[in-house]
């Protein structure tokens, strides 16, 4: 994994195992908040941001631990920043933009318990990353989700004019676009070898 | 939800099974329910994993319930749910390595099951022990029930097995795109349309037969 270029390793995580649609991380949001584009992309960047934050302390945290001995701790040492840095982003959006604290509601706090971010920190953990790597790594699943969400929001909001048989409307629909995304992501997947 | 004096009843039990399946009905814990369900045995290690920690961890919730400060309730749910992952996750490690490699991340990754935490801030933060024990034992089958389903037809349909045991035969083309991301997408879309397509006929049967006996008189 080492000899791994920064770039390919960005783009593995960005398209190739692309979180939301490949290794289905973080459907919870996608599900939930994709409705219309206004929200889906500040949600977006808010969720890369705790992501970029939590790779960077987990790789402190790994380093901490290992020194210490303490493997077992990781896990929950990993949610605890998590949830600080939520908790941070929360007190950030809901003092410089109101409007948007009240559109994303309560899927907000819910990055604290949204899986594409403790992902992050474990798999960069188990592919045994060094800093800059597990940095391009964050950024890329970070890029990767943008995309995936915008990407539904887009579909979402052009399903909604459709005439959709009432049986499929809601959940079950927004799951069909997913897939259908999802088989589209698969023909990344011979790119970089 | 349920008020804060009922009693304890079947109800509080069945409740998570059917009328308010973590999956099919509420929505919650979604990236297990598509990641590691592409074999039936997986889709039954993690059900029995996350149902562990459920119950395990709302137990412990209920019990301290009143000691939890409001303002950092989140917080220690998450720890105390964590903690429980960290067992599950030695265990499994010990009792099966090959199981261990098949879940991979998506067993620590319970910590983040947003169903866990939902019911700790719905269920378990509010009810005395014994009732938050039948009732996440009973969203923690619904939850196991839920991923069986989505497990089963999709080793079917894309092995053409069943726990490892062929079952459609030679002739079968197997339909790989079942077991790979999409798959899971495609079947759990189609699961949530049977659910919606059953109760649309039943609402409809209901008010056809109330509409005749309105007739009737």
């Amino acid at each position: 994994m080492g000899a791994d270029s920064l770039g390919l390793i960005f783009l593995d995580a960005a398209v190739i195992n692309n979180f939301v649609l490949a290794m289905f991380l973080g459907i919870c949001p996608i599900l939930g908040v994709s409705g219309q584009l206004g929200t889906a992309f500040p949600m977006g960047v808010a969720t890369a941001f705790v992501m970029f934050i939590a790779s960077v302390a987990a790789y402190g945290i790994n380093i901490v631990l290992g020194y210490l001995d303490l493997a077992f701790l990781s896990l929950i040492a990993y949610i605890a920043v998590i949830a600080s840095t939520v908790q941070l982003v929360e007190m950030a959006v809901k003092r410089y933009s109101p409007a948007l604290y009240r559109a994303l509601g309560i899927f907000l706090p819910l990055i604290t318990s949204n899986c594409a971010i403790l992902g992050v920190a474990l798999f960069q953990t188990s592919n045994g990353y060094n800093f800059l790597q597990s940095v391009a790594y964050s950024l890329g699943a970070g890029a990767g989700f943008i995309l995936a969400i915008v990407l539904m929001a887009g579909l979402r909001e052009q399903v909604d004019l459709a005439d959709v048989p009432s049986v499929a409307r809601g959940a079950a629909m927004s799951l069909m676009l997913a897939g259908i995304l999802s088989l589209a992501f698969m023909g990344f997947a011979g790119l970089g070898g | 939800m349920a008020g804060e004096r009922e009693p304890i009843s079947m109800d509080t039990f069945l409740r998570g099974i059917w009328r308010e399946n973590p999956v099919f009905v509420m929505l919650l814990g979604m990236c297990p329910v598509l990641a590691v369900t592409n074999t039936t045995a997986n889709a039954l290690a993690m059900g029995l994993a996350t149902t562990f920690v459920l119950v395990c961890s709302m137990a412990l919730i209920s019990v301290l319930r009143d000691l939890i400060p409001k303002e950092v309730r989140i917080a220690s749910f998450i720890v105390i749910i964590a903690t429980f992952v960290t067992i599950v996750d030695y265990a499994i490690q010990a009792i099966s390595l090959e199981l261990y490699s098949a879940l991979g991340a998506f067993i620590q990754l319970i910590v983040v099951n947003c169903m866990i935490l939902g019911r700790a801030e719905a269920f378990a933060s509010r009810q005395p022990l014994l009732k938050t024990l039948v009732n996440s034992l009973g969203v923690g089958l619904g939850f196991t029930l839920a991923l069986l389903c989505l497990g089963s037809v999709r080793e079917l349909l894309g092995a053409g097995e069943l726990l490892g045991v062929p079952v459609l035969g030679e002739a079968f083309q197997p339909w790989v795109v079942m077991l790979l991301p999409p798959g899971g997408f495609f079947v759990l879309a189609g699961w949530l349309l049977l659910f919606a397509w059953i109760k649309e006929r039943r609402d409809h049967r209901a008010k056809t037969a109330k509409e005749a006996t309105a007739d009737g008189r």
